[in-house]
């Protein structure tokens, strides 16, 4: 090889994806490097657009909620919650008091079991993997909870607008408390296996660092912005369900383990933190759960015929554990709803990735992308389509270009 | 030194049960029917299968003679699942398509419709017996 062409492949480009086993989910990453150093982050995501929106722009209220419920697969809740939201808000419903009880605790059960997938995500990561094990074992107690109360393991099915299908019982409320003791007696063990781990701190501490300033450009939401520093969450500043009555504050790396210092670091510890805050809270809830209706109108018919009526746009704002999550709804008096858009929280966090990776060895790659715990299949609303061609190419696509190419050469 | 917290709850694992559920048989019989010959006749036992939780939601339970034909049901399926027979005044439903939300159950006036605990439903043809409820 000549001198000059070496010295045009340095930096060279890695590209890792769209799928890739250091990646969870899909997503097209370039990276320029020069050596072991990232020097330049580009990433292309939408390769798991599954045309989400376009199914609910064709369906009644009542059906968009069981679709929402599949937009993630981690955070089911939170997006039938956010859409519930914005249409209880257009139609003016009321959702009672008992109603938004439940959906707060289910809310904060999610949060546990997402904090826990994602503590195991990052050990099997760092190439830890007994300590994955073990997270994801502690985590089954909060599955076969949030199974007990809503039917379901995955896709609960329990949100509806105005309201939840289902009440927590008498006889569920002391598997509930037990559930929460097993939690508050694992957290010091899960700090200490997790935070005081020689390996984790070496390879997490000062790694995939993003400054406060970066985070509030970037608009970083959830445990990400938190951990550099910014002091926001829905659920503190604008509450909703029975947040309100609760005393619920937004979680930063304290102190005494070295502040916001906005590494991967700081992300377990926010994560951590957070599991222990969801057990507070799921207490208070049921403590303070009043008696009465959880539904606005049992009578989904009647439901169905005031969306119908219903004429106006809201957008419903949920703190999931990634972060902010929204759905716009816009209804114009007919029974599928105008207008839906769905911003995922991890939307906003991928910018964050720039940063972050820059600086980097390219063995901390697969740690930082997972830092932001990001959620591409319920990110991906978009499929780029250029000049009427869509980016990927089916078999039939390769043959048809195979053949092209054999004419051109045959002229 | 480095410090590694790990190392005491793995050596405490070893002498733990396992965490998972366990499998039918303790240990691979040499033939699986004739393992399973023995236990109907009482001679083994088996692991008994982890209970679905109350409520579950599984294959759905149509009561044909409640069935009023007023497709409310088909309203709110959110995945079509359900298809009305006009000559019988009937629904039919396709467990195939069906994604277990039990709206149908929720709306249905006459109460016909029911979740059962069953969920073990894989076949490898949709349209077998099975797969379809009516």
């Amino acid at each position: 090889m000549s001198a000059e062409k070496t010295k045009k492949t340095v930096p060279y480009t890695v590209p890792i994806g769209p799928v890739h086993p250091a990646l969870k989910e899909p997503v097209m990453f370039t990276f320029g490097m020069e050596g072991e150093i990232v020097r330049t982050v580009d990433f292309a995501p939408g390769q798991t657009h599954r045309g989400i929106e376009w199914m609910g722009m064709r369906r009644n209220p009542v059906q968009i909620v069981h679709l929402t419920d599949r937009v993630c697969g981690i955070c089911g809740i939170v997006h039938s919650i956010s859409f519930a939201r914005a249409v209880e808000q257009i139609v003016g419903i009321e959702v009672p008091e008992r109603a938004d009880y439940i959906r707060t605790i289910l809310h904060e059960l999610e949060r546990i079991q997402s904090h826990l997938l994602w503590a195991g995500v990052a050990a099997h990561e760092l190439g830890f993997d007994s300590l994955f094990y073990l997270a994801w074992r502690v985590r089954e107690e909060s599955m076969d909870l949030i199974e007990n109360l809503t039917g379901n393991r995955v896709n609960y099915g329990i949100i509806q607008v105005g309201g939840v299908r289902r009440d927590i019982s008498d006889e569920q409320r002391p598997l509930i408390e037990k559930g929460l003791a097993y939690y508050e007696g694992l957290l010091d063990q899960m700090a200490t296996l997790f935070l005081e781990d020689s390996t984790i701190r070496m390879r997490c501490r000062d790694h995939g660092f993003l400054s406060e300033d970066d985070a509030r450009k970037l608009c970083t939401v959830g445990p990400s912005a938190r951990a550099s520093g910014l002091n926001m969450d829905v659920r503190q500043d604008y509450p909703y369900c029975a947040y309100g009555d609760l005393d619920v504050k937004a979680i930063l790396p304290p102190a005494e383990t070295g502040g916001p210092r906005g590494d991967v670091y700081d992300r377990i510890i926010v994560r951590l933190l957070e599991i222990g805050q969801s057990v507070g809270i799921i207490r208070q809830c049921l403590d303070a759960m009043p008696a009465g209706e959880i539904l606005w109108e049992p009578k989904m018919a009647k439901l169905l015929a005031a969306c119908k009526k219903a004429d106006g746009e809201a957008i419903g704002r949920v703190e999931a554990p990634r972060g902010e999550c929204m759905h716009y709804v816009r209804m114009a008096g007919k029974e599928a709803p105008e207008s839906w858009k769905i911003k995922a929280s991890t939307y906003s966090n991928l910018m964050s990735w720039i940063p972050m990776l820059q600086g980097e060895q390219l063995a901390d790659i697969p740690i930082i992308v997972a830092s932001i715990d990001p959620c591409l299949s319920c990110t991906d609303r978009v499929t780029v389509v250029r000049d009427g061609k869509p980016d990927i190419l089916t078999k039939e696509d390769l043959t048809r270009l195979s053949r092209e190419k054999t004419r051109r050469l045959m002229q | 030194m480095a410090r590694l917290p790990m190392v005491p709850e793995l050596l405490k694992q070893l002498f733990s049960r396992p965490a998972t559920n366990a499998f039918p048989s303790r240990h691979l019989p040499p033939s699986v029917t004739g393992f399973l010959a023995k236990v109907a006749s009482g001679e083994a036992t088996i692991h008994p299968p982890v209970p679905t939780p109350p409520k579950f939601r599984g294959k759905i339970v149509y009561d044909r003679e409640a069935c009023i034909g007023c497709t409310l049901c088909l309203k709110v399926c959110p995945a079509h699942a359900i298809e009305f027979i006009p000559e019988t005044k009937r629904i039919r439903i396709y467990i195939t398509q069906c994604i277990f939300c039990s709206q149908c159950n929720d709306i249905c006036p006459k109460d016909a419709l029911h979740m059962s605990p069953d969920f073990l439903l894989a076949t490898e043809n949709r349209y077998a017996e099975s797969q379809i409820v009516e």
